[in-house]
């Protein structure tokens, strides 16, 4: 499918969707509440986006619009149609919370313990959400930009 | 620095000339004369078996060191070990994290006396070109482990580690290391 063809898909199922199309691929931008049922949909609908290739998370504290935002990424693709979109989800940084879609896609269930555990966001209804890489007893969310570790890392 | 190296790898090449001793040939035979030590600390110099164990990229030249083009066996390297009881040196071809520290502390202790240590490339003498300013990583292996030779390099080019190697070679050779000093100490 072309982009102009994907993002018709979209918008008839979800007016709301905010599209960009500077990147290398379709951006569509979805508001936290849409998502669950939005992501249902790009599995099961026509976009039939059956692989989860890439899901992280982005911090804009650093920069002056971004004080108070965490945006979850994610890319989909398709492997019988092979077209790609990526979906962007904003997050109040002082409570990140998102539903989980490791129920969609099964390769989430790791990816989402890595960001819950780097940037701090709570995957609701998630099956297992424990730490994956750091130890049990860390403190802090090390890919924050406010992450502060005086004994490693020293302020540049 | 280039005639330096091609003296080195010339001198270790031929290692039967620099034995430690004066040999004496005399009808039917002949005698050595030596120390004891000198002998021991020739012979371990020449075969010094290296552990199989790379964190990182440093890792993809000490395997090239290892295959047939550089060739590490030609002085006494001879075959990498992968389990620390066989192992004689341990080359930190990598970058050492937090989580990994441990690991590196357990496989040094598995290894039996006398051992080496080579820090291999910029990561592992000092956390590294990148990843320095980091909450997961070491600023360098000695925090964890006594290191023996450090090269320098990001990565080190295959010369170089044949260098540092030789260079163990010598200091072996030269006297003792640090652990037999520590443990000479600790007798009474």
């Amino acid at each position: 499918m072309t982009n102009e063809e994907l993002k018709q898909h979209i918008t008839a199922a979800l007016p709301a969707a905010v599209f960009d199309e500077t990147g290398e691929w379709l951006n569509v931008q979805v508001e936290a509440n849409a998502w669950k049922h939005f992501a249902q949909w790009l599995r099961n609908g026509q976009l039939n986006m059956d692989y989860l290739f890439c899901l992280t998370c982005i911090d804009w504290s650093a920069t002056p619009t971004g004080k108070n935002l965490l945006t979850m990424v994610y890319h989909f693709t398709s492997t019988s149609a092979r077209h790609t979109i990526v979906v962007k989800v904003k997050l109040d940084r002082s409570k990140p919370e998102i539903e989980t879609v490791s129920d969609i896609w099964r390769t989430a269930e790791f990816h989402e313990r890595e960001v819950f555990e780097l940037f701090g966001v709570q995957f609701l209804h998630h099956p297992d959400l424990r730490r994956l890489i750091l130890t049990d007893d860390f403190e802090g969310y090390p890919l924050r930009k406010d992450f502060e570790d005086p004994v490693n890392m020293i302020k540049l | 620095m280039d005639n330096n190296q091609n003296n080195d790898l010339k001198s270790a090449s031929s290692s039967n000339g620099d034995f430690p001793g004066q040999t004496y040939e005399l009808p039917g035979g002949g005698i050595i004369i030596s120390s004891f030590t000198d002998i021991v600390n020739w012979a371990r110099s020449n075969s010094l078996w290296p552990l199989t164990f790379a964190t990182s990229c440093c890792g993809i030249e000490m395997m090239s060191v290892a295959s047939s083009k550089y060739d590490f066996s030609r002085f006494g390297f001879e075959v990498a070990r992968a389990t620390p009881r066989q192992a004689d040196v341990i080359i930190i071809a990598g970058t050492i994290v937090n989580k990994m520290a441990p690991v590196l502390k357990r496989l040094y202790d598995q290894m039996a006396d006398p051992k080496y240590v080579i820090a291999m490339g910029a990561c592992a003498i000092s956390g590294g070109p990148f990843f320095y300013n980091t909450y997961s990583v070491v600023k360098g292996a000695d925090h964890v482990i006594p290191v023996d030779v450090y090269i320098p390099g990001c990565p080190p080019r295959p010369e170089a580690l044949l260098h540092a190697l030789i260079t163990l070679q010598q200091k072996i050779k030269s006297g003792l290391t640090r652990e037999q000093i520590r443990a000479e100490n600790l007798q009474p």
